[in-house]
Formats: C-alpha cells, sequence, structure tokens
C-alpha cells in the first residue's frame, strides 16, 4: 500500500510539473520527468527511464543534469541496465569527475566478477572515462585483466592500455603495462594477439622512436601463425604491422610474401590492400630472375580487379592506390585496361580516378580502345569530367607517339561539335602536343583559328595565341588575329598578357616588315601601362635585345625549344616509394607522405622501400637498407661504416624533443629591474620598428637590393637603425672549424679535411688536401651523391698543379643547391665522391644547415605573424641553448651574420622574446621564438617549420652560432 | 582508430552520434555538410575528406550518410569496411536500413554500436556472436519482455568467442538439418551504339544459408573451378584446401552467410544475354527527337529472361516524352528526367518496343550528351558463367542433412551507349 501511495505522490509531483512546463522550457519539464523516473523503485521504470535518457543523449541532446540520478542505478544485477548506465558514464564523466568518482567502488567490484562479460566491461568503461582520478583506481584491475585467464578479458584489456596510455602516457609506463603488452604479443589466443598488435601500434604512432614493436624473425613468425586465425580486423592490423619489418635478405622475404598472399582472397578489401601493402615492399628485396617474383606479380592483379567491383567509396580509396601502384610496377595491371572504363552512373569522383589510371596505363597495345572511350566520355554530361576526358586524349598523344595522329583527330572531331568547354580544352592540349611534335600537325591550325572568337577562358587563349606566335609564317593573317586581341589588352589575364606580348615579339621577328607597329604597340603596352612586374621585366627585354641586336633577338626567342617529357604529373620516385609502403592509408589516398598532413604525428619516421639483396648480406637497420637501395652501385665500405654510425646516432637524438617545462621563474628583484629596462627599451625599439608605417614602405621597396649585399644593409635608413638596433657591425656567418673528412688511412694517402662557409651569399666547400703518399697525385675531381637540399658542385675541383708527396693545398668549391634532391638521414648529410689518378674515395659528412640560410630571409612582420599562427602547433619544436652568455641583442646580431634574422622583440616580466625568420634556400621558412632570460644563461627556443624535419638541424646551427 | 560515428539523412539533419573516444562536437560534420551542398547527386559526395584536425570518411547508402570522424592515420578502407558492416547490422537486426528504423531503436542501435567497437578497435562485429550479446527484437520477445522483465541483453559471454572459429556457437540443434546454396551472378556490361561489348565481366557470389546441427564439416567442389579468376572466402573457408585442390572446405557459420564471392574476367568470353536495338536523335533544328527501343534475348542458353527493365536518364532540356510501349509499361518524372520501362518477361516470337517523339523546352539547343540505357533482367536456374556445383560432403556429425542449390543470373551495371 506504502508503494502505491508513494507512486501516487509521483504522479502528483509530476502533474505539477507539467503545469510548469509553460513556465520553462520544454527541455527542463522533460529532465524532470525523467529524473523522477530514475529515482522510481520499479526496475522496470528506471530501465525505461535510462534507455530514454540514452536516446536523448544520442541525437546530441545534453542530458548531464540527471548524471547522480543515473549513477545511483549502476548498482544492479541486471545486465542491460548496467551496460546502459556505463554508456552515460562514458559520455559524461569528464564534465562530472567529482561525481564520477562514485562510480569507481563499482568499477572495481565488478572487475573480479565471476562472469568474464562483466569483468571485459567493467575495465573496458573505466578506460574510456577519462578522469584521471578514475585512472589511478584502474591500475590494479588492468593490471589482473591483462592476465585473466578469459583471452576475451586479456583482448578487452589490451585495448584499454592504448586507451590508458592516451590519458596519462607516464602512468602506463611506470606500471610497466607496456611490457605486459608486448608479452601479449605471444599470448596463444591470436585475437588477443591482434589486440596487443593494434594497441601497441596505436601507442607507437604517437612516439615514433620508442621501438615498442620491436620486430624481429620470432615475433614475426608469432605474428604470422596469429595471422591465420584471428578476426578480419585483426590481419589488418597485423598486416600493417608486418609492413614496418626489414627481413634480413630475400629468402625471409620470399618466405613472409608466401604467408601473406592467401589473405589476397579475403572478403574483407582493407585485408586485401593491407596484405598488397606488404607484398609490394617486401617483393622489393626477391630477385627479379626468380620464378616466384612473376608468379607473386601474377597473383596481385585480380584481387587489386576485384576492389573495383566493390562500392564506390571503397572504389575510390581502392583507385587512389591503383594509381600508385600502377606508376611503381605498371606491368601488374598492364593487361587490365577495361576494368577501368567508365561507366555512366559511377560517381564523379570514382570516374576521375579511372580517368586517370587509363592514361597511365595507355600503350601502343591499346591506344585504339582507350581513345575509343574517351571520346566516347567527352560527350558525357558533367563537365569536369568532359574536361578531363579531353585532357587526357592530349596526354595519350604524347605518352604513345604512334597515337598521335589517331589524337589529333580526335580533338578535331571534338571541336566541330563546338560545345565550348570542349573546344577550349581541346586548343590547350593541342597546344601541347604541338609542343611535343613540332612541324608535324599544323595542318589543323585552320580549323583552331576558327574558333578564335568563342575562346573566354585564359588558359585555351593563351594555347591559341601562343600557337599563333609559334607558326606566325604559315598563317597569313597572323598579324590581323593578333592585333584583334590587343584590343583588350589590360582586361586579359596576365597569362594571356605574357603570351600576347611573347607571340608579338615572334611575329615581328618572323615577319619584320609589316608589323613593326603592332610590336611597338605591344612592347609600350607591356611596359608603360601595366604595372605587372613581370610583364613590364619582359617587355623591357625583349625591347632592349630588338634595339641593340636583332639578330641575338631572334636567336634567342625563336631558338628551337626542348620537346615537353613523355609522362606529366607522375609522382617524383621517392615520394613514390614512401608511397607505396603507406598503401592503404590516408597517405596514399592523398599522395602524400603523412608528415605532410598527419596531426598528431611528431618525429614521423619516413619509410622506405628495403633493397635489392643479392646473396643474403644483411644490413642492419631499415634506414641503412634504403640508403643503399637508391645509392649508386659502387656504394663504398667507408659510407656505411663511418657515416651511419654517426647517423645512427644523430637518429637517436632526433626523438622527441626535449620539451622544457615552464620558464624558470625568477626572483621579484630580478624582474623589477629587467622590467624598467627591458619595457623601456622595448618601447623606445619595438615601437619604433612595429609602429610606424614608414618602416614597412621602406622595406617594401628594399628586398630586391637587401639579398645582394650581406656586410652592408641598404634598408634605407630606418632598416639600418632596425639592424643595427642592438650592438655595432653584424658580424660574419659562423664557419665552423674545419675537421678530417677522410683520413689518410682510407684514402691510400690522401687526406682531406674542410668545412663549408657561406660568404656573400655563396656556399662554399672549403677543402684542404694533403698527400700523405709517397707519389703524386693528379686529375683530381668531386661528385656530390643526391642530398636533402640539392648541394652540388657549381663548377670542376679547381687543383691544378699537380699534388707532390707531403705537400698540401687548400681549395674551394662553389657550390649551388639546384643539384638533385634526396632526402638524406641526417638530414644534413652529404655523401662526397673524391676521384684522383689514384682511385675513387668516399666519405660523408654533415654540413651546418646554417649554410643554406638565405640573405632575403627577412620576413615581414605582418607575415611572420600569420605564418606563425598558420603552421600548427604540433610542428612547433622547443630546444634548450645552454651556457650561452650573450645578451639578447648581441646574440641577435650574431645571429644575424648567419643570415637568422630578427624580426621583432618584446620583453615579457624580465624575458626578452626575440622573434627571427630564417628562409633555406629550397625556400622552407623557419621561424624561432628565442627566449633569453637576463642572468640565465640557459636561452629557450621554439621553432616553427611546415617541415617540421629541419628543426633539429636548425636548432644545432643556433647552438654552433652563439657559442663561437 | 574511428572516434566517433554520425547518421546523417539526406537533408544534412544528423540523427545520431557514438563517440568510442572523447566526444568530438558535431560541428565537425559541417566540413561534411559543405561537401555535400557542393555535389550534384548524394552520390556524389567524396568519401574522404580532409578538416583542419580531423578526417571525415563516409559511406552513402540506403539514403543515409554514415560519417565516421577519425583523427590518426588510419587506413580508409577499414573504416569503409565498417561502415558498411554498421549499416548490414542495422539491416540485418531490424529488416530495413533507413532513419526511421533507427530512430525507433534507437538506444538498441546504440548499444550495438558500443559491442562492434571499443576505443575505434572492432570488438564483435559477427553478426552470430552480436545476436547473442543483444538479441534482435521480435513481437514476441517485446511482448514476453514487459511481462516477465527479462531484457534483450545476453548476460554470457557468446560461446565460441574465444575459440579459433568465432563465426560459429557451439550446442546449435535443428530438427530438421538442411544447408542451401545459392549462386548469384551479376553481369557488368557496358554496350556501345552497335551492340559490340565494350566490357564485360561477371560478379558471382555464392550465398548460403546453413541450418545444422553441432560441428559440421563441409566440402563443396564445383565441376569447373577454374573458369574462377578471383575469389574471396567467408573467413571460414580453409584457403590452403583451395589453392591445392579446388574445393571449399569450411565449418559453416549458423544461418545465413556469404561463403564466396567470386570474378570472372571479361578474357573469358561473357555471354551477354540480351541485345538492344535503340535509337535517341534530336532533328538539328526544331525542338523534337524521337526515341526508339527494341530489347530482344541473345544468348540465354534456353533459358527465359525476366525482370526485364530498361532505364533511361533523359536530357535536362526534355520538356515531354509521348511514348508507346508494346509490351509492359513506362513511366517518366519530370523532374528528375528518368525514364523507366518495366517490361517484364521477354518473349522471342514478339519482341517488346518502345517508341515516340520527345519534345525539348522551347528554344533550347540540341542536348550534347548521350543519354545511357541501364539494363535491368534476371534468368533463372542458370549462372551465366557456367559455373556448376558438384556435390557437398559433410563430415563430422552424422545426421543427413537436406542439401539444396540455385541458380541465378542478373544484370549488375549493365549499360547500353547511345
Amino acid at each position: 500500500m506504502e508503494w502505491a501511495n508513494q507512486l501516487c505522490e509521483n504522479r502528483q509531483f509530476g502533474s505539477k510539473m507539467t503545469d510548469s512546463k509553460y513556465f520553462t522550457t520544454t527541455k527542463k519539464g522533460e529532465i524532470f520527468e525523467l529524473k523522477a523516473e530514475l529515482n522510481s523503485d520499479k526496475k522496470e521504470k528506471k530501465k525505461e527511464a535510462v534507455k530514454k535518457v540514452i536516446a536523448s543523449m544520442t541525437v546530441g541532446k545534453d542530458v548531464s543534469a540527471l548524471f547522480p540520478d543515473v549513477v545511483n542505478c549502476m548498482q544492479t544485477d541486471n545486465l542491460e541496465l548496467k551496460k546502459l548506465v556505463y554508456l552515460y558514464l562514458m559520455n559524461y564523466a569528464k564534465s562530472q569527475p567529482d561525481m564520477a568518482i562514485m562510480a569507481v567502488n563499482t568499477f572495481v567490484k565488478d572487475c573480479e566478477d565471476a562472469n568474464p562479460l562483466i569483468r571485459a566491461l567493467a575495465v573496458r568503461t573505466m578506460g574510456c572515462i577519462r578522469v584521471d582520478k578514475i585512472t589511478e583506481y584502474l591500475c590494479e584491475p588492468l593490471r589482473k585483466c591483462l592476465k585473466d585467464e578469459d583471452p576475451y578479458v586479456r583482448k578487452t584489456a589490451a585495448v584499454c592500455v592504448a586507451k590508458l596510455h592516451d590519458i596519462n602516457a607516464q602512468l602506463v609506463e611506470d606500471q610497466g603495462f607496456l611490457d605486459t603488452l608486448k608479452d601479449l604479443i605471444s599470448d596463444s589466443n591470436p585475437m588477443v594477439v591482434a589486440n596487443a598488435v593494434a594497441a601497441l601500434s596505436e601507442i607507437a604512432e604517437s612516439h615514433p622512436n620508442s621501438n615498442l614493436l620491436d620486430l624481429n624473425p620470432q615475433s614475426i613468425n608469432k605474428l604470422l601463425t596469429a595471422l591465420n586465425e584471428c578476426t578480419e580486423w585483426g590481419q589488418i592490423f597485423i598486416l600493417d604491422c608486418l609492413a614496418n619489418y626489414t627481413p634480413r635478405d630475400d629468402r625471409e622475404s620470399q618466405s613472409i610474401c608466401e604467408r601473406v598472399t592467401p589473405r589476397l582472397s579475403h572478403a574483407n578489401s582493407a585485408v586485401v590492400l593491407s596484405a598488397v601493402k606488404v607484398l609490394m615492399k617486401f617483393m622489393e628485396m626477391l630477385p627479379k630472375d626468380l620464378d616466384y617474383y612473376s608468379t607473386l606479380l601474377k597473383k596481385l592483379a585480380p584481387p587489386l580487379v576485384t576492389l573495383l567491383s566493390a562500392e564506390p567509396e571503397l572504389q575510390y580509396v581502392a583507385l587512389r592506390n591503383i594509381n600508385l601502384i600502377v606508376q611503381k610496377r605498371p606491368e601488374i595491371l598492364k593487361h587490365e585496361m577495361k576494368v577501368f572504363f567508365v561507366k555512366y552512373n559511377d560517381p564523379i569522383y570514382v570516374k576521375l580516378e579511372k580517368l586517370d589510371i587509363m592514361i597511365r596505363l595507355a600503350s601502343q597495345a591499346n591506344i585504339a580502345q582507350v581513345l575509343a572511350e574517351l571520346k566516347e566520355y567527352a560527350t558525357e554530361v558533367d563537365v569536369d569530367f568532359v574536361r578531363k576526358a579531353v585532357r587526357a586524349i592530349g596526354r595519350c598523344a604524347i605518352k604513345v607517339e604512334q597515337s598521335a595522329e589517331r589524337c589529333v583527330s580526335t580533338l578535331l572531331d571534338l571541336i566541330q561539335t563546338k560545345v565550348n568547354y570542349v573546344v577550349q580544352e581541346a586548343i590547350v592540349v593541342i597546344k601541347d602536343i604541338f609542343r611535343k611534335y613540332p612541324n608535324k600537325y599544323e595542318s589543323v591550325i585552320a580549323t583552331l583559328c576558327e574558333n578564335l572568337d568563342s575562346l573566354d577562358e585564359p588558359e585555351a587563349r593563351a594555347a591559341m595565341i601562343w600557337i599563333v606566335g609559334e607558326y606566325a609564317e604559315r598563317i597569313d593573317n597572323a598579324d590581323e588575329l593578333l592585333e584583334s586581341f590587343l584590343e583588350g589588352f589590360h582586361d586579359e589575364s596576365t597569362q594571356v598578357q605574357l603570351q600576347l606580348l611573347t607571340a608579338i615579339v615572334k611575329l615581328f621577328l618572323k615577319k619584320p616588315t609589316e608589323t613593326q607597329e603592332l610590336v611597338q604597340q605591344v612592347l609600350s603596352l607591356a611596359t608603360q601601362d601595366s604595372d605587372n612586374p613581370d610583364l613590364r621585366d619582359r617587355g623591357y627585354i625583349y625591347w632592349r635585345l630588338l634595339s641593340t641586336d636583332p639578330v641575338a633577338a631572334k636567336e634567342v626567342v625563336l631558338a628551337e625549344k626542348p620537346l615537353i617529357s613523355e609522362e606529366t604529373d607522375l609522382i617524383e620516385p621517392t615520394l613514390l616509394e614512401e608511397l607505396i609502403c603507406h598503401i592503404g592509408t590516408l597517405a596514399s589516398v592523398y599522395h602524400k607522405p603523412p608528415s605532410a598532413f598527419v596531426e598528431g604525428s611528431r618525429g614521423v619516421m619516413h619509410k622506405r622501400l628495403p633493397a635489392r639483396t643479392g646473396s643474403g648480406e644483411s644490413t642492419e637497420s631499415p634506414d641503412v637498407g634504403a640508403a643503399g637501395g637508391s645509392a649508386p652501385e659502387a656504394a663504398p665500405s667507408i659510407i656505411p661504416s663511418q657515416g651511419d654510425l654517426l647517423g645512427d646516432l644523430l637518429n637517436l637524438d632526433m626523438a622527441p624533443p626535449t620539451t622544457s617545462g615552464p620558464p624558470p621563474p625568477s626572483t621579484g628583484m630580478q624582474m623589477g629591474g629587467m622590467d624598467l629596462l627591458g619595457g623601456g627599451l622595448d618601447s623606445l625599439l619595438g615601437g619604433d620598428i612595429g609602429g610606424s608605417p614608414a618602416m614597412g614602405a621602406g622595406f617594401g621597396a628594399a628586398p630586391a637590393v637587401m639579398p645582394a649585399s650581406l656586410n652592408a644593409p641598404v634598408g634605407g635608413g630606418l632598416g639600418d637603425l632596425f639592424d643595427l638596433g642592438g650592438v655595432g657591425m653584424p658580424m660574419g656567418a659562423y664557419i665552423p672549424p674545419k675537421i678530417v673528412w677522410l683520413p689518410a688511412m682510407k684514402a691510400k694517402g690522401l687526406e682531406i679535411s674542410g668545412t663549408f662557409a657561406r660568404r656573400a651569399g655563396v656556399i662554399q666547400m672549403e677543402l684542404i688536401l694533403t698527400n700523405k703518399a709517397m707519389s703524386v697525385m693528379t686529375d683530381f675531381a668531386i661528385q656530390f651523391n643526391r642530398n636533402s637540399f640539392g648541394l652540388a658542385p657549381a663548377g670542376p675541383l679547381q687543383v691544378l698543379t699537380p699534388l707532390g708527396p707531403n705537400q698540401t693545398i687548400e681549395v674551394s668549391l662553389p657550390l649551388s643547391t639546384v643539384g638533385p634532391v634526396m632526402k638524406m638521414d641526417p638530414l644534413n648529410n652529404l655523401q662526397v665522391a673524391v676521384k684522383n689518378n689514384i682511385d675513387v674515395f668516399y666519405f660523408s659528412c654533415q654540413y651546418p644547415i646554417s649554410m643554406l640560410f638565405v640573405e632575403d630571409g627577412k620576413m615581414e612582420r605582418q607575415v611572420f605573424l600569420a605564418t606563425w599562427k598558420d603552421i600548427p602547433n604540433d610542428n612547433e619544436s622547443q630546444f634548450q641553448i645552454k651556457d650561452c652568455h650573450l645578451n639578447s641583442d648581441a646574440a641577435s646580431s650574431k645571429l644575424q651574420g648567419s643570415n637568422i634574422f630578427t624580426i621583432a622583440k618584446r620583453t615579457v616580466e624580465g624575458q626578452d622574446m626575440l622573434y627571427m625568420s630564417i628562409k633555406l634556400s629550397n625556400g622552407i621558412w623557419v621561424l624561432a621564438e628565442l627566449r633569453v632570460q637576463a642572468g640565465n644563461p640557459n636561452y629557450t627556443i621554439s621553432l616553427k617549420c611546415r617541415a617540421p624535419e629541419v628543426s633539429q638541424c636548425v636548432f644545432q646551427c643556433y647552438e654552433a652560432v652563439l657559442k663561437n | 582508430m574511428i572516434n566517433s560515428l554520425f547518421l546523417i539523412n539526406p537533408s544534412g539533419e544528423i540523427f545520431l552520434e557514438k563517440h568510442w573516444k572523447s566526444v568530438v562536437s558535431r560541428s565537425v560534420c559541417d566540413y561534411f555538410l559543405e561537401a555535400k551542398e557542393k555535389a550534384l547527386e548524394p552520390e556524389d559526395v567524396p568519401p574522404v575528406i580532409h578538416t583542419p584536425h580531423h578526417y571525415l570518411i563516409s559511406i552513402y547508402r540506403d539514403k543515409l550518410f554514415f560519417l565516421s570522424v577519425i583523427q590518426t592515420e588510419v587506413p580508409p578502407l577499414f573504416v569503409i569496411e565498417f561502415l558498411h558492416r554498421v549499416a548490414e547490422m542495422i539491416q540485418d537486426y531490424f529488416g530495413e536500413c533507413s532513419e526511421t528504423v533507427v530512430k525507433d531503436h534507437m538506444v538498441m542501435v546504440y548499444e550495438l554500436l558500443e559491442e562492434m567497437l571499443d576505443n575505434g578497435f572492432p570488438l564483435a562485429t559477427e553478426s552470430n556472436v552480436l545476436k547473442e550479446m543483444i538479441r534482435p527484437p521480435t513481437i514476441l520477445r517485446s511482448v514476453v519482455n514487459t511481462l516477465t522483465g527479462t531484457s534483450n541483453v545476453g548476460d554470457t559471454l557468446p560461446t565460441g568467442q574465444p575459440s579459433t572459429i568465432p563465426w560459429r556457437r557451439a550446442g546449435v540443434r535443428y530438427t530438421n538439418n538442411e544447408a542451401y546454396f545459392d549462386v548469384v551472378e551479376e553481369i557488368d556490361a557496358i554496350l556501345d551504339q552497335s551492340g559490340t561489348t565494350v566490357f564485360a565481366e561477371i560478379q558471382g557470389v555464392v550465398e548460403a544459408c546453413v541450418k545444422l546441427s553441432g560441428m559440421p564439416d563441409l566440402t563443396l567442389s564445383f565441376m569447373n573451378p577454374r573458369l574462377l579468376d578471383d575469389v574471396s572466402f567467408h573467413p571460414c573457408v580453409r584457403y590452403k584446401l583451395w589453392e591445392s585442390e579446388r574445393v571449399l572446405s569450411f565449418i559453416p557459420p549458423d544461418g545465413n552467410f556469404t561463403l564466396m564471392t567470386y570474378h570472372v574476367n571479361a578474357q573469358n568470353l561473357v555471354a551477354i544475354p540480351v541485345y538492344v536495338k535503340q535509337s535517341i536523335s534530336f532533328f538539328e533544328c526544331g525542338s523534337d527527337g524521337r526515341l526508339d527501343v527494341t530489347v530482344g534475348p541473345k544468348q540465354t542458353m534456353g533459358k527465359t529472361v525476366e525482370g526485364v527493365m530498361v532505364t533511361v536518364h533523359l536530357p535536362k532540356t526534355i520538356l515531354s516524352i509521348n511514348l508507346t510501349a508494346t509490351q509492359g509499361s513506362y513511366t517518366y518524372d519530370n523532374g528528375t528526367k528518368l525514364l523507366v520501362w518495366d517490361i517484364g518477361k521477354l518473349n522471342p516470337q514478339k519482341l517488346p518496343n518502345l517508341r515516340g517523339s520527345l519534345s525539348l523546352q522551347a528554344g533550347a539547343p540540341k542536348p550534347e550528351e548521350n543519354p545511357s540505357l541501364n539494363i535491368d533482367l534476371n534468368i533463372q536456374q542458370l549462372a551465366i558463367s557456367g559455373l556448376k556445383v558438384n556435390r557437398l560432403d559433410m563430415f563430422g556429425e552424422k545426421y543427413k542433412p537436406f542439401k539444396g542449390v540455385k541458380y541465378i543470373t542478373k544484370a549488375g551495371k549493365f549499360q547500353v551507349r547511345t
């Protein structure tokens, strides 16, 4: 009876509240009702109420106000109710940490439950509650669960370690959970192994150098065994993990491939693609003449084709990857052209990808089919697709020479359709065909000229003008045509203006008599009436050229041009290799290395394909293998023994940047004193620098001159003031002392020591060659391997006289930065080959990256600010420079000597903050914030750069410059 | 791994969200909705979208967007496969996958999602395991539940979960033991104007419905297994035996499952069961055009072609059409310009024809594009590739099961260009 009474009361209470609904918002009323229901005695009612709460939560309503009431329902034998409450807790515990602690006891108790389902549920839920206080209580239950007798609990606990690591990495390490997790890789249950691998991979991703997944033949064997037995998702994790392993030799590589191949027949496309990745990578190590190699190649095609019959989203990812595979190994899919034919109801993103691959696969054998298809596509509805199809026809012509004629006639057919955008695209690609096969298809020019009036896109207009200029002698009315464009010269886009200028100059050189007036008109339009510097400069150059030496002008302007290259938009080989190692990931979808876009992957490890090992010689570290793979055949023995040791050492250093804590608090006394001084200086200098608009203007005009001179900044008076802001004259660039690069023992008596310097904008390698042998040395020459910044000798090594025994000569070799680029490890490593009459010697050395800092590396303040904000925080690295006793101004001027420019200075609480910019020779900007505290010899420096790999090198330069 | 899941309806409303790690604000979907606005059709929304802090990977299925949010480098195929698995799970539990159904069973869907992923790692995605954890709703059960207070959530660990055959539970009992296999083949083809095959291939699938007691070990063999170019199997199939003997040997899951999918390539000549004679033309001047389509049987191996349907996306500038069909009926939606001609069974004696005039909007130019024809059809009791099941043997159990095999051929993406 009492129960009934209470129910009655509740109901009354409820009805009262419904009235009040009119006064409050509906939402509040709803919450109040739920509250009442949650506190009901009836189990069923409670459960229904929790369900309602969850339902509101799933649609995004905020029901956090019910926290205590829901948590009260937690202690129950009803599993469904328990699960529901757990679901609620996971969502809201973070917002109510103090209340969440109420739940801890129940969790701990549940972790001891006899039912494995409940044990697992408890440990799993606890891991999802991201509240520090709760995680403390999680450790003991988790430790037990990791060793639980039931594999279901173990596998859940493995994932829980990853969760905990995300919340508190230090705790996980201190508690030794990582080791337990590593032990789980040897678990008897494949599902546990898979989850352990997944958890470790996730943890490793945030700690790239932690060496968590220590892969060796034994662990690989375990993984391969688990691979056969675990779930499809587990197989993906295991395969992705396998892909990071570098086999010792081709035999091991083959045996892994053999065991992975069955995965190609899995129903889950992600498993298939991960297997493809492993095979593509390990195949690299197999000798090409091996039978197994060709068998494997054949096996790869069918699964890739099958991926294309899956759902469109899967197709898209598959196609992006196939695009890479086709570039790396075109032979795999060369007979499968037809599967890439476009269906009219494919989504547009699939259509565009298919088209791209069709062109990559186009060859003499299948070109007829491809062209017929492309022509078909050119009549489709979607404009973007049609345009791309027309372009594709042009690319085919350039790629397959035999088809060029056919392509041109197809394009002409398309021009006859008079569909505006088709005509324009066709003209753009015909221009490229002319550039590839000059003097072959000029007969079509007449048809092109008919469509002159319909061209309204700049690219098409520019292409047409180029054609008219290039073939002016064969077009009777070329001058009229060009003149017609000239009328609206200033309304044209820059592209068209530049093209028009060049075309008219060409025309003039070909038909000087009739076109003098025209050329004068265009030159004056370009030089006097235009404010576009490019146009103006080009105009002046032509003008000067024509007026001083028309013959030379003819030789320059009408010179034979190099043919355009065979295949366009191929991915650069080193990037392609890296991307092949990332098949199936987001990197492969974006065709960019993960470091370019993945947030939170601090020092990203660059992956490389392994090298083909001929006779089973073993390479220890994967990086060495990679270097050997792309280095020239004659890889010498010195480089691995010396350079790589060094490289490895540095690698260790490259580990996550040592983040220093907050700046050490200084005493009140100091602070006051500094503040007075710092503040005063700041307002004097800083105000002047930042505030006055004249300053900005002064700089705006100056940059053209700035880079030229190093010692005397010519930025106008204000620039002077700024540059000399601190102490007297800027000092010269820092040059490291010479060290021995190649000891005489290793080079048959030739000793080379040297250093690098940047003098007046020129990078120089300064060498001392000593002959310690008995015979005379002659015929010196030098060569560099490809390196990170494209350093290359700008001239030959100038050793003119023979080098007698015990003689020494100093040579300085100017370097350019336009050589071939390959990323080295460490970044500033340079592999050098020196030849003389005796032999060729190899050594590797490291250059200070400061010699790549260019003179125009001073960024404008506004740009600096914007750039600093724009670069994601994850790209920021922080370093400490210890024992440096310069004040901030001295430091600033010292750094300026090495082209590290101070942009602004700010003093906050006795701390000088210097903001600096650096530009590398390859255009990479590095922004820095240097914090100098008076009386503290330790500086803190934060570096921000879009290519965070360089930060470590830049930091080393700072250290070197400031301490010398 | 997978952070969050949002379900979004075609008008852009988010009607379910689930987070497996910390909560991601639903404002992240704005990037997706923006891309959706740009796309002409919902199908055209790119599946991978990059936002400043997240990646959005989505699928469009059953007129719903399944959008997942990820933060780290995760294989996109893994995510897409999982999303399809979610859609299949909803279909499997509630009979259809739609907004209404999800809204009606909001809490159960939420519970299921929680079972499927843990911290973004898949936990239980096998239908039989899920069904033991959370029982699917039936009218009877919901009545019983309310009377007895029991729930839909299983309170013991599914059996078989820790074993090496996670797809099958122990202790299955049936009074009638039966095993049925459906060999379903779809023809993907593109025919050009003149009826020549540009491209054709067959996608096949062997669907199984196995209701056998105990732990049966089955072996299915084909008359002509060499026909198959590429196969992918349910995890239960022993790959080694397929490699060496070309037989399918497996311990089946209980109930319905896809045993194998396969692919017969364009290299082997694919039989095309129908031919289509068509002409869609527009007069150079004036605002008229004609349409004339005839469908006839070609290589049907003596079987009847049924369920024939022709779909045409007519150009946007069409104002109205006036057609007559000698068989079946046609519908035309002037909004989407979609013409559907439902023919039904194909009679070789009297070929169905659809002809008539098309009128364009006044002053509209002659359409530039050529509409393609999409063909639907099915043929009972025929696998067009010629694949035939030889026999099914059962080991490990003593009873005699009832066995059956059915063949059917359908049109997949079967297109005729004009």
